[in-house]
């Protein structure tokens, strides 16, 4: 049948496609979202007539800047095969302890970085329990959860609010980027700056290989000789840092910390690494994918208040949307192990 | 002696007692009993009286963990039946009708039953992970609740209703004899029959008991609609007992006092061995470190941090490291008596 039926040679961009298909096969999820985001757009455009303006996109990056550095964090942990439910509670954490050294008179220089150290102690507490003592990445990050969530209600029971001019300052500059209302904040600034960093560590060192490695197999990892406990405790320590980065630019974003924020949002976090295509058994993802994810979060955060709709049509469709997708993975995955 | 300290449940129990008498020694009042009006009251009697509707998420968890998976959902399953039954109750003529309230549980339970079914479709057919898989509706959940309610907090005037979570039968409170129905009922299903080995089979090891012949699609997905009915019925519970559907706050955090419950009673997380007895204690000492912590004066909102530190030193107890590592110093202090003994000997 097929000797005797002449295949019409195929066009450039068919090939073109196939090698691409064939050589970065782990990008395809996040062109997925990719275009979801597009789609998205697009209809919301049609929709409502005045979405793809300069202000709503520029406020996109503005409203989920922790968002997104909270999502590099977590790419890290969950490239190595792991999960870390603790970066809510502990941005909660930090922006309350932040505050609270603020108000004593503490100066900014101090307080910043006190937040990351112990943002990343939390991680690393997180890593410790996960490569030391055999406990599930889940259970030991469920406990940090509950710890920096009680922490957080240490501190204070009620809400905090900042007047320092600097952390104020993260928020309320304006840079005008380009003509028109086009403006970026220097947290949007911040975020973006964390996804580029975590984007080129990823792909071009050799801490960033050896996470991609550890998820593949970790058992090949470590005949292989690479520094599994090393790095994994870095992965974990990595989304402590983002999670206490996350505190200042969400306090900066509130202009106060309340003990209760961020309920929920390692949830947001996953499903946005996992929109972007990261592969939830690790070794398969990247930083540019789960970016692309929070922006997709965003706009359908974004549409829905748009549309009056109830704020609960938020995590409804990002429940639905993050199923779609594990689903597509699941196939993707079935197809390469069968080839 | 040591056939007791070798029990799995030695050291879950023995947790329990310490709390106990911790409590008893801090506040005599704490194990009086009174009565009044034929009906039993005190700190314990209270601690029987709310731990039901964890005790019905623990069950069904445990279940689910033995079959090497997680649901994750239950709090929203819980938020979602309340706000099904409080609907229903609210819209019809008749609150206080037995008949209306029947109707309204019985809804509430079937659309748990549904969402729990679901879950397992996910897990068993589509093969997605546990966690992903009932991630979903613990994001879509309390948002499908709160379309239920309209937004708001529904309340309700019902007697027989309110019944469920603050009447008595007999000296106890109602909800105790729920949950206590709920332990035997399982508890005879899988251990008087051959499904719980078949369901610790499936945990051990899913492919190997494929091949033997175990039907395990069937035994997953069964696993996550029992886990479903019991936060439907959880939630009615709760509801019951503010007589209001708040969908933000029912059930909040309660999949992780469950998981810690099984998890304290003995059960492991890598699926397999399960013990409903273990989790029945481990859910009365969640229970009683939460009432000491408010005894305590603790705020509330600070107890997770107390939750914390037990869970780090149960999974620690758990490591093998530290098993490992308190077998040494074990075998370092006899090692110290036995050269004498050997010397002797020789």
């Amino acid at each position: 049948m097929t000797t005797t039926k002449l295949t019409p040679a195929p066009s450039p961009i068919t090939t073109a496609v196939q090698t691409f298909l064939s050589r970065r096969g782990s990008w395809v999820p996040v062109f997925a979202a990719l275009l979801i985001l597009i789609i998205m757009f697009v209809t919301a455009q049609a929709y409502f007539g005045n979405f793809l303006t300069p202000r709503v996109i520029s406020s996109l990056l503005l409203d989920n800047a922790y968002l997104l550095i909270l999502a590099v964090g977590m790419t890290f942990v969950i490239l190595t095969g792991g999960i870390d439910l603790s970066v809510g509670a502990v941005m909660a954490f930090t922006g309350m302890l932040g505050a609270s050294l603020l108000r004593d008179g503490l100066p900014v220089a101090a307080v910043v970085p006190a937040m990351l150290v112990i943002g990343a102690a939390m991680g690393l507490g997180v890593g410790v329990l996960v490569q030391f003592f055999g406990v599930q990445p889940f259970i030991a990050s469920l406990a940090a959860m509950f710890a920096a969530r009680g922490l957080a209600f240490m501190v204070s029971l009620s809400s905090i609010k900042v007047e320092e001019p600097a952390i104020l300052w993260l928020q309320s500059t304006r840079i005008q980027a380009m003509p028109g209302s086009w403006f970026i904040t220097p947290t949007g600034i911040l975020a973006l700056l964390v996804v580029a960093i975590g984007a080129l560590v990823l792909a071009y060192t050799r801490f960033g290989r050896t996470i991609y490695a550890i998820g593949g197999n970790e058992q090949s990892a470590r005949l292989m000789g690479l520094p599994v406990v090393r790095t994994k405790l870095l992965a974990y320590a990595i989304s402590g840092v983002c999670a206490g980065l996350a505190g200042v630019v969400f306090t900066a974003y509130t202009g106060a910390s309340y003990p209760l924020n961020g309920i929920g949002t390692e949830l947001d976090t996953i499903a946005a690494v996992v929109i972007g295509g990261t592969l939830l058994t690790g070794g398969s993802g990247y930083v540019l994918g789960s970016m692309v994810g929070v922006f997709v979060y965003g706009t359908i955060k974004t549409a829905i208040s748009f549309l009056g709709a109830e704020q609960s049509w938020t995590r409804i469709t990002i429940g639905g949307l993050l199923l779609v997708f594990v689903v597509v993975q699941r196939v993707i995955v079935a197809r390469s192990s069968r080839r | 002696m040591k056939r007791i300290i070798k029990h799995r449940l030695f050291w879950p129990i023995a947790a329990l007692l310490v709390l106990i008498v911790i409590n008893t020694i801090a506040r005599p009042s704490f194990i009086s009993v009174t009565v009044q009006g034929g009906q039993l009251y005190g700190p314990l009697i209270d601690i029987l009286r709310n731990s039901a509707p964890l005790m019905l998420v623990a069950l069904g968890m445990t279940i689910v963990i033995a079959t090497r998976g997680i649901d994750l959902s239950v709090g929203a399953i819980m938020a979602v039946s309340g706000a099904v039954a409080l609907t229903i109750i609210q819209g019809s003529p008749d609150p206080n009708g037995l008949g209306t309230v029947l109707i309204a549980i019985a809804a509430g339970v079937l659309v748990a039953l549904v969402l729990g079914v679901w879950n397992g479709f996910l897990v068993s057919v589509v093969g997605i992970q546990p966690i992903i898989a009932t991630l979903v509706l613990m994001l879509a959940g309390r948002g499908i609740a709160l379309l239920i309610t309209g937004g708001f907090i529904t309340t309700i005037n019902s007697e027989p209703y309110r019944f469920m979570a603050q009447g008595y039968v007999a000296g106890f409170p109602f909800a105790f004899y729920v949950s206590i129905a709920a332990v035997i009922v399982v508890a005879l299903v899988e251990r008087r029959t051959a499904l719980g080995v078949l369901t610790e089979a499936v945990g051990i090891n899913p492919e190997a008991s494929r091949l033997a012949g175990v039907r395990s699609r069937g035994i997953i997905w069964a696993a996550y609609a029992v886990s479903g009915l019991l936060a439907g019925l959880a939630g009615i519970l709760y509801s019951s007992n503010i007589m209001a559907a708040d969908a933000n706050a029912a059930g909040l955090y309660i999949e992780l006092d469950a998981i810690l419950a099984v998890v304290l009673g003995g059960t492991s997380l890598m699926g397999g061995k399960f013990t409903l007895a273990g989790t029945v204690v481990g859910v009365f000492t969640i229970q009683t470190l939460k009432s000491t912590i408010t005894f305590l004066g603790v705020p509330p909102a600070v107890s997770p941090l107390f939750l914390a530190i037990v869970v780090v030193i149960v999974v620690l107890v758990q490591s093998h490291r530290v098993r490992a590592f308190a077998m040494t110093l074990g075998q370092a202090v006899r090692g110290r008596k036995t050269p004498t003994s050997t010397e002797v000997a020789s």
